[in-house]
């Protein structure tokens, strides 16, 4: 959604992926003031066919591009704007980072527009804003992302600076001194916060010494202790040809492309690094309360969830929909719109490389924590023992088919998927058969993975707030 | 007007997140889970440039840039504008690329509307309107919207309210029809009021008292306007929100949700004449309800005193500073005012290439976020803001002394031909990508036609930021960026409890675990640092 350089719009593993089933720590972040102000909603309608009354989703052809020198990207071509758009990610992340160097990663994204070969930080910055070009990285725990958004006029000069970015960064020490005070900043600003409070809590609760334990962005003190060697290590380790994901979007055909992804890509290094992560399991279970004083408590639940490549993926997609996905949901009714408990309440699929979780999250007032859980409880009991209705069936699958449209309105939101598709091995012809996946659930598909999803007696709950002085709730229950 | 508000590419990267000014001039939305996925009210920042005005003047573009960019249409060229019968204004974005539409109805009606001692009305309709009607009771709305895969949220600030659905455009007319029955036909009960009131305040939780940053930005708000309602929340005051009523809900609607005094704008894949004929269909039949008037607010006293406040709070790890000071909208702006103030925001605070960050961040390490901007948006008089966060070893008042420096700087110096020949062509390349997005267009549109700016506003915008000089960027400087104009907040850790400050100590913390303002205590050489203790 914005601009800037160093936090780009994929924020979350997760949600770079053709289905995105995860949303986490961007959503108040976007709300936030400055996000909203400064961002200039990358949202470039985009034209795909898409045969919505049919239930089918029909999209442009994706042509596979392979450049002279064997990069290989896919494009989606749009000519009737004059912008080109291109996603991609390398395989490695913060799970790359030394356990002492924490915020590694991080620091490197906010170093490729601070210099590069022969031109300095304000010499580079100064060409990115006078042709409008916009060049943003972010790091997750296993991908590493970077995005390119260009005029097409100035398509020449924005690979330039892309290729030159990627490939000679000049990592100057003053350049390195302000990103790094500039994220400590930012780090200890959110010191105190309830949802840094939350997830640092949640995730040394639920990963312990996985390297998922890890925070994304790095600590004060690690982040200090990162050395000008320490980049060059790690963006010699990652930044690499090898599993290196490409999505093109926008005004440019393949033959334009084709050696542009050699200019940019072609003269990394064949073979990066490769971390062994191993696979997680939620042991966690109970509820485990961690006081802050704030008015509000912030409440996480979580379960075992499922693969993004097991068969049952999709009928757990539907029944997340249907449990916490959007305004008519049963945790949303239940709690928000019957009870007036929470503001936001939702629920997602998390699937990573090496775990898969399903994960709720709310806030409310302290003196209502236990009757929110509670609520939480009752809908996910309800869910293992009866599925969904017929009609909850049937329009959570109206509501998936018929929205997927919407998801391609952007060049953005495409390239980001063309990305997340090839990173999840999807296929090709997905976006094409997306749909008819969604519309083959059956009732019996429903319950029997709402069954193997919701063993309650697994479930673990985190709260942080402050404790609660009386079980009853200002609210009467209806 | 459109907001001009300039986008950057590097401003936010570079350190803003989290910054005290949070909740300077945010709209509130209904629901944050799909507010933040479709669009927050801002997303849409600027218009487009015209290539012909954007590629005479300069002297450093590029060769063959401009026959490609002249091929572009000028923003607004293809909009279709027209009125019904009942005085609803009618917007028509085509955009082809993709068989969906964008939907919007804009009241020109917000926060700054309310009647004394019921703020948060405006919001909590909003919220309320989700309710139901006679022929969509209880929720049905949403389900429906929900059935046909469609995407749908509203929002509320200072001047005006606004619903929008995202769909295939085939269910267009079933938006349309439902979004028209339910300008006139709202039913309330009283069971749904208070669980609503309590969402309502769960956000205001979420979003305000949470957040130490908020709170200040709240109280900044409060100070920098002693009389105009933009000194009120937009989500309300707490004590306010508990005290609205179904009854205050109904007034408000009646008051203010009729024809005549919303706008109807439909972005994407539409024909103007099939738009034409269902807008006269579904709110052609809605009935003049009432004559709102002229949206008169109280008008804020000459600006006679610099003010300063601070928020001492055991949650603030990172003191911030941040400054406003009261300058004129596109709207209540004397002529080239507004663009004088938008580029001099953009050439003062935006970016990394701005003035402020290259004095503050790069040359001399006093801050690890620096910038300024102006917030054009507004029927009436609004502001133009400066924040600071100061590096390791800095204070706050280091950051505001060199802040003070550039505004004096660019007030003795003015801005060189080079520089604002830079800036005007970065800005005006740069809005060529708000064309590619039917709800950037649709919210440039909704928010200019209801904070009184008009479609040729937005037309003429690039020629008129064209037209700013460098002598007009060092006037409206000179005339608007003094103190006596301004207020300035701090946000602190509390202070640390030494034994030869234990009592005063004590005080602040008393007054801080409130979250209270507390006014501003003698500039200290050195900030105090983090409080360790654990909350």
């Amino acid at each position: 959604m914005s601009f800037d350089i160093h936090r780009s719009s994929l924020p979350d593993h997760s949600c770079a992926r053709a289905v995105c089933v995860a949303k986490t720590k961007s959503a108040q972040d976007r709300q936030h003031f400055l996000a909203a102000l400064w961002s200039f909603g990358s949202v470039l309608l985009f034209l795909i066919l898409l045969l919505i009354s049919a239930g089918k989703v029909r999209a442009t052809e994706i042509q596979e591009v392979v450049s002279p020198g064997g990069i290989k990207a896919w494009l989606v071509e749009e000519h009737s704007v004059p912008i080109v758009t291109m996603d991609f990610s390398f395989s490695g992340g913060v799970v790359n980072e030394k356990a002492d160097k924490l915020g590694t990663a991080t620091l490197l994204t906010a170093l490729f527009d601070e210099g590069a070969g022969d031109l300095k930080a304000d010499a580079f910055q100064t060409r990115l804003e006078e042709n409008a070009i916009h060049m943003s990285f972010d790091t997750g725990y296993e991908r590493f992302y970077g995005s390119l958004r260009t005029l097409t006029p100035n398509l020449m000069e924005a690979t330039d600076l892309l290729a030159l970015a990627l490939q000679k960064p000049r990592f100057d020490e003053d350049a390195i001194e302000r990103m790094r005070a500039s994220l400590m900043s930012s780090l200890q600003r959110r010191q105190k916060s309830p949802g840094t409070v939350m997830s640092n809590n949640w995730r040394k609760t639920l990963y312990g010494d996985h390297p998922y334990s890890r925070p994304s962005d790095g600590e004060i003190e690690t982040m200090q202790a990162i050395t000008r060697d320490d980049l060059i290590e790690f963006h010699r380790a990652v930044l690499s040809r090898d599993d290196l994901i490409i999505g093109v979007v926008g005004a440019i055909d393949a033959k334009t492309l084709a050696p542009l992804l050699d200019k940019i890509f072609a003269p990394l290094p064949q073979k990066g690094e490769e971390i062994a992560v191993a696979p997680y399991r939620l042991d966690q279970k109970g509820r485990k309360d961690v006081a802050f004083n704030n008015p509000q408590t912030q409440i996480r639940f979580a379960l075992e969830g499922i693969q993004r490549d097991d068969p049952d993926f999709y009928a757990a997609y539907v029944i997340n929909y249907a449990l916490g996905g959007g305004m008519t949901s049963r945790l949303f009714t239940e709690i928000r719109e019957k009870r007036g408990l929470v503001y936001g309440v939702s629920s997602y699929l998390s699937a990573r490389d090496h775990s898969q979780l399903f994960i709720g999250a709310m806030q409310t007032r302290t003196e209502n924590t236990d009757q929110a859980i509670e609520l939480v409880r009752t809908e996910l009991v309800k869910l293992a023992k009866d599925g969904l209705s017929e009609e909850e069936l049937a329009s959570a699958k109206q509501f998936l088919i018929g929205s997927y449209p919407l998801r391609f309105d952007t060049s953005s939101k495409i390239s980001r998927q063309l990305v997340g598709i090839q990173e999840e091995d999807l296929g090709i012809d997905y976006f094409d058969k997306r749909n008819s996946y969604i519309e083959a659930i059956s009732m019996d598909d429903i319950q029997r993975v709402s069954k193997r999803l919701f063993k309650i007696d697994n479930l673990f709950i985190m709260t942080v707030g402050k404790e609660m002085q009386t079980a009853k709730s200002t609210m009467p229950k209806q | 007007m459109a907001a001009r508000s300039i986008p950057s590419h590097a401003s936010v990267a570079k350190g803003l997140k989290g910054c005290l000014l949070a909740s300077l001039f945010c709209s509130v939305a209904f629901s944050q889970s799909l507010a933040h996925g479709a669009h927050g009210a801002h997303d849409g920042p600027i218009s487009r440039a015209d290539p012909s005005i954007l590629f005479t003047t300069g002297d450093i573009s590029k060769g063959g840039m401009v026959e490609s960019f002249a091929d572009l249409p000028a923003l607004g060229d293809n909009f279709s504008q027209f009125e019904l019968a009942n005085g609803m204004q009618v917007v028509v974005i085509p955009d082809h690329r993709a068989p969906i539409a964008t939907h919007m109805v804009w009241y020109k009606v917000g926060s700054a509307d309310e009647k004394p001692g019921e703020t948060g009305i405006a919001h909590f309709l909003e919220h309320l309107m989700f309710k139901g009607t006679k022929a969509h009771p209880d929720g049905e709305f949403s389900r429906v919207i929900a059935s046909v895969g469609g995407q749908e949220n509203a929002f509320t600030s200072y001047d005006y309210t606004a619903y929008y659905q995202r769909v295939a455009k085939q269910h267009l007319p079933t938006m349309m029809a439902m979004e028209a029955d339910r300008m006139a036909n709202l039913v309330l009960r009283e069971d749904q009021i208070l669980p609503e009131r309590e969402v309502v305040r769960e956000e205001r939780t979420s979003r305000t008292d949470s957040v130490p940053g908020s709170l200040l930005g709240e109280a900044i708000s409060a100070s920098l306007y002693r009389n105009h309602p933009y000194g009120k929340p937009i989500i309300g005051w707490a004590h306010e929100i508990d005290g609205l009523t179904l009854q205050k809900a109904i007034d408000f609607y009646d008051t203010y949700y009729t024809p005549n005094n919303a706008i109807l704008i439909v972005a994407g894949d539409v024909a103007v004449e099939e738009i034409k004929r269902l807008a006269e269909e579904t709110y052609g039949k809605v009935a003049r309800r009432a004559e709102p008037g002229e949206r008169l607010r109280p008008s804020e006293p000459p600006q006679r005193t610099a003010r300063t406040l601070t928020l001492r709070h055991e949650r603030v790890t990172q003191p911030q500073m941040s400054r406003s000071y009261v300058v004129p909208s596109y709207h209540s702006a004397q002529e080239k005012e507004a663009y004088a103030l938008d580029l001099l925001g953009y050439l003062l605070g935006s970016g990394t290439n701005s003035r402020l960050y290259q004095a503050l961040v790069v040359k001399n390490q006093i801050a690890t976020s620096a910038g300024a901007g102006y917030s054009s948006d507004g029927l009436d008089d609004t502001r133009f803001y400066f924040y600071g966060v100061p590096a390791a070893g800095k204070s706050l008042d280091d950051v505001e002394a060199a802040i003070d420096a550039q505004i004096n700087l660019l007030i003795r110096d003015g801005v060189s031909a080079q520089d604002l020949s830079r800036a005007k062509r970065s800005i005006l390349t740069q809005s060529y990508y708000s064309q590619d997005s039917q709800v950037s267009l649709a919210n440039i549109v909704g928010r200019t036609l209801s904070t009184g700016g008009t479609l040729d506003d937005i037309r003429l915008w690039p020629q008129k930021l064209n037209e700013v000089t460098a002598a007009d960027i060092q006037a409206v400087a000179a005339k608007y960026l003094r103190a006596n104009r301004s207020v300035t907040g701090y946000l602190r850790a509390p202070k640390q409890e030494t034994p030869e400050t234990m009592d005063k100590g004590k005080m602040d913390k008393k007054a801080t675990e409130k979250g209270q303002v507390v006014p501003k205590a003698k500039p200290k050489a050195k900030p105090s640092a983090p409080s360790k203790k654990e909350s």
